[in-house]
């Protein structure tokens, strides 16, 4: 079977190479960004970590970082308790146009994240959302919907219904069959969609691009910004945060996920 | 009220259409539960059990009709408000809380005193003999199990009556057994009215005080156990409950005609069926007037311990079931006998029960 | 005369069940009130700006389909189309190269190490798009890490940066995941005896692949495919950054249209094509393959782009 075994080798092969190509540039910021120069010079021949200090304190970086954390807790709260109440709204209901609603709440993830961009641009123009902090909720809440109402519904979809029965039959009203039995079942489901949420508002550049003002920038403006303008390393130091809090998030979650029952 | 435990339920031509549907799920069903009493709903699936039984709890609308617990009309009030007791086929138990804390979320919702609830969980799970189970999840406990623990959940803020769907459904033979014995004690202990509803007729009447036959969204007959078995009112239910010979034909002044024989029995003139229970009937030529005989050949003799089955077929090609207790002579597969009966053991009913014309009568 | 017994499967003759028992709920008014807040969200903030775009494709400058007639004659955009059909085909074929025998890998190894084959390629989807495209700038530049390797290689140094070298090594890294999840769920779905029982029937290795087992994934790769196609033609911020503004994608042309040349109708013409060209790739795929895997992979996209 040396056929097979070679065979095997150079899948292993292929796969720590494709492995290597996923992760590695993926990290390679963070050596950048401990960097005691001026450049992205790779590796870096001296360390420091002038490039967190400057993003800590010079306002576009710091303002734009906030702006960003901000922003992604707001359309966290606004996305997940729309997009909650509309997966319980639809939960196991059937009528006419149920699946155009469907295709509508899962538009914003299929039509491409340009065409969605230069069509807020144009309405948020006429309608002075450029630039204020309602237009960058609006638009992000948009975007985290789908995440939020596909999450929940699923999780809504494995609840037994018999169980509102038997929580009415014990005595319970309407409001405390939800609070103390479906959404504890399906309280999972609404923290994925809210961690969706957040990071869909906490990553997304292209419409964030089209809807900023000098004024009003989120990070990922910021940085891509900076690729375009400047040589500055400390977008290492911000890529390096940004990777930090999103790593952080999922840690946070995959925590809870196992010490829940 | 006799009974302060126990509630009486009197259910008052009860009907449930369901939208689109072209006849009614339930039928205008009367029906009168004592307090303290055991009543079961027997019938096929889809016969109107569960949806009568829906209604009393208030998970199903009433589209006409009364629901009377103790005299006051809960039709209307929704089924949070109700007080019934409720225990499911499927369990029900709330999979994020533990056995305690299902069994105190009826007391949460009574507002009842933290150190009142820890009492009477205890309690209730002592009743049912979980007690060191308490912490556990649903997940971690046995079907049987869990459906103790519905079952403690359903009885600990004492309701006056309980509600049980097909809830052994679920569990094997043997479970299913030795939860009917605690189901029995705990009505015995409890002294609270029980309606349960099953297909199985054995449990019907293993369990019961009274049974409530239901058949096609009305019910059938209702009646106890030996009163159903002993006298049923139709060929339905006496073909639902236990085995049966039955001979359909015509009476004519106190005899039946098959087309092939002639056979005494005690009813009134017009189309009917003669039923008789396999254990009325025994092997050997009867020796009075008051006897029905046939002639037979013996087609298979099962040995069950207690109790042989001996089919037979008759002259007229027809087969029958004998069920002797084994004392009387051997009887082997070929040999030709005489099948004789009491003609008082036979009781004649309606051929079709009250649905004219219809008959869902399941053939062995 | 009958005998009978009771019915020990009573339900074999009963009517189906009555419709309390089907898992459905009636709509009722109140509960479905509380869709309104995210539909009117949805409605006001995504279908009217899209519908005004439409509008305005048809509008501005003048009533017609004058943006549309032009932009097909018009030798830059159709460059620019060509060149976007040309880079999302090749991604394409390279993700598909690449993701087939890394899935097949996965249907192989243990337990563990198919989990962590798979976390590895879901590193993209929570890692940050910016963060990750930044990296790919500093390990293509001139003196960057890879030219390095490639110079010890004595292949180097190459111009990567601004180079549709450089965009598709960066792009295909982010469309990865998009094609190994489809693919190796087709792997998984196949009865490795049919290869054996291919074998057996006297077929050698070779042939009892391509006969056996590459028809029987191929539904996976079509899905992953399209997907990635999709995904690539309005792919923005890594051509933007990588890439170079004389070698645009169509993504960077209809921006370039808003932002400088403020030219709302061609803009809007433009988005229009690219989302019709989106939407029948789309259907291809839900034609082709008829899972729902294809559909949520697609909805896990649009936060890349």
């Amino acid at each position: 079977m040396t056929r097979r075994t070679t065979l095997r080798r150079v899948l292993v092969g292929i796969g720590v190479l494709v492995g290597l190509w996923l992760v590695v540039p993926t990290l390679v910021v963070v050596p950048i960004s401990f960097s005691g120069e001026d450049s992205f010079a790779f590796p870096p021949r001296s360390w420091g970590v002038d490039h967190y200090a400057t993003f800590f304190t010079e306002s576009s970086w710091l303002t734009s970082l906030l702006v960003s954390l901000q922003l992604a807790v707001i359309v966290t709260v606004v996305a997940t308790l729309l997009g909650t109440l509309a997966a319980l709204a639809l939960d196991r209901t059937s009528f006419r146009g149920r699946g155009a609603l469907d295709g509508l709440f899962m538009a914003p993830l299929i039509v491409p994240g340009i065409v969605v961009a230069v069509a807020l641009y144009a309405a948020f123009l006429g309608w002075g959302l450029i630039g204020t902090p309602t237009g960058f909720v609006l638009a992000h809440t948009v975007l985290a919907l789908p995440f939020v109402v596909v999450n929940v519904g699923a999780a809504l979809r494995n609840v037994d219904p018999v169980l509102g029965r038997a929580a009415a039959g014990l005595g319970a009203s309407g409001w405390a069959t939800f609070r103390q039995v479906t959404f504890p079942i399906i309280r999972p489901g609404v923290l994925a969609g809210a961690l969706f949420a957040f990071v869909t508002s906490f990553d997304e550049v292209v419409v964030s691009l089209f809807v900023q003002s000098p004024q009003l920038q989120t990070l990922p403006v910021r940085m891509f910004t900076s690729v375009t303008n400047e040589v500055d390393p400390t977008i290492a130091a911000a890529s390096t945060v940004v990777l930090v809090v999103s790593t952080a998030l999922l840690a946070l979650v995959a925590l809870t996920r196992r010490s829940a029952p | 009220m006799t009974d302060p435990a126990g509630a009486t339920i009197r259910v008052e031509a009860l009907t449930k259409t369901f939208p689109g549907a072209r006849s009614p799920a339930v039928d205008t069903v009367d029906l009168d539960v004592a307090a303290g009493e055991f009543m079961t709903l027997l019938g096929p699936s889809g016969s109107g059990k569960t949806t009568t039984l829906n209604m009393i709890a208030g998970f199903e609308d009433v589209t006409s009709g009364r629901i009377l617990l103790d005299d006051t009309d809960i039709a209307r009030l929704p089924a949070h408000r109700r007080n019934l007791g409720m225990v499911f086929q499927s369990y029900a138990l709330f999979p994020h809380m533990t056995a305690a804390q299902n069994v105190a979320f009826p007391l949460r919702q009574r507002k009842v005193g933290r150190a009142e609830i820890a009492r009477r969980v205890a309690e209730a799970l002592e009743l049912v003999h979980l007690g060191e189970h308490a912490d556990r999840l649903p997940s971690q406990l046995s079907g049987g199990q869990q459906q103790r623990v519905a079952l403690a959940r359903a009885v600990v803020f004492s309701p006056r009556a309980l509600l049980l769907d097909e809830p052994l459904g679920a569990l094997d033979k043997k479970l299913r057994e030795s939860l009917q014995l605690e189901i029995s004690r705990l009505h015995s202990e409890l002294g609270i009215t029980f309606v349960f509803v099953t297909h199985d007729q054995e449990e019907a009447l293993a369990l019961s005080d009274r049974v409530a036959v239901f058949r096609d969204g009305h019910i059938e007959q209702v009646g106890t156990p030996s009163e159903l078995y002993e006298t049923p009112a139709s060929r339905f239910v006496a073909t639902f409950l236990g085995d049966s010979n039955v001979f359909s034909g015509t009476v004519r002044g106190g005899l039946l005609d098959t087309g092939s024989t002639l056979l005494r029995c005690d009813g009134p003139d017009g189309p009917g069926c003669l039923v008789v229970r396999p254990e009325r009937l025994r092997i050997g030529a009867g020796h009075d007037d008051g006897t029905n005989t046939l002639s037979a050949t013996v087609t298979d003799v099962v040995y069950q311990g207690a109790f042989r089955r001996i089919l037979v077929r008759f002259d007229d090609g027809t087969t029958g079931l004998v069920r002797d207790a084994g004392d009387a002579a051997p009887a082997a597969t070929g040999e030709r006998v005489e099948v004789s009966w009491k003609a008082s053991a036979g009781v004649v009913v309606s051929e079709g029960g009250s649905v004219v014309g219809r008959d869902s009568v399941v053939p062995a | 005369m009958t005998v009978t017994s009771p019915p020990a499967e009573a339900d074999a003759l009963a009517p189906p069940d009555p419709p309390s028992r089907r898992r459905r709920r009636r709509v009722g008014r109140v509960s479905l009130l509380l869709a309104v807040p995210a539909l009117l969200v949805l409605l006001i903030f995504f279908v009217v700006p899209a519908l005004r775009l439409l509008w305005l494709s048809v509008t501005t400058p003048a009533p017609g389909l004058g943006n549309y007639t032009s932009l097909a004659r018009d030798e830059v955009t159709t460059t620019v189309v060509l060149r976007t059909l040309f880079m999302a085909a090749v991604v394409t074929v390279v993700c598909v190269l690449v993701a087939y025998p890394y899935a097949y890998l996965m249907t192989i190894v243990s337990g563990r190490w198919r989990g962590a084959l798979l976390a590895v390629v879901l590193v993209p989807f929570w890692t940050s798009l910016m963060a990750r495209t930044f990296a790919w700038v500093v390990l293509l530049q001139d003196n960057g890490v890879v030219n390095g390797l490639l110079g010890a290689l004595g292949l180097g140094p190459v111009r990567l940066l601004g180079t549709t070298g450089g965009v598709t090594l960066a792009m295909a890294q982010v469309m990865l995941p998009f094609v190994v999840l489809p693919v190796y769920t087709a792997m998984r779905g196949i009865d490795r005896r049919l290869v054996d029982a291919a074998l057996s029937l006297g077929a050698r290795p070779v042939t009892a692949f391509t006969r056996i087992y590459l028809p029987l994934s191929l539904p996976g790769v079509a899905a992953g495919a399209t997907l990635v196609m999709v995904l690539s033609l309005g792919f923005y911020v890594t051509p933007s950054l990588v890439g170079s503004p004389q070698q645009s994608m169509l993504a960077q042309f209809i921006s370039v249209q808003v932002n400088q040349l403020v030219d709302f109708g061609a803009a809007g013409a433009l988005a229009v094509t690219l989302l019709v060209v989106t939407l029948m790739l789309l259907g291809g795929v839900r034609l082709l393959t008829r899972t729902r895997g294809a559909g949520t992979g697609a909805g896990l996209a649009g936060g890349l782009s």
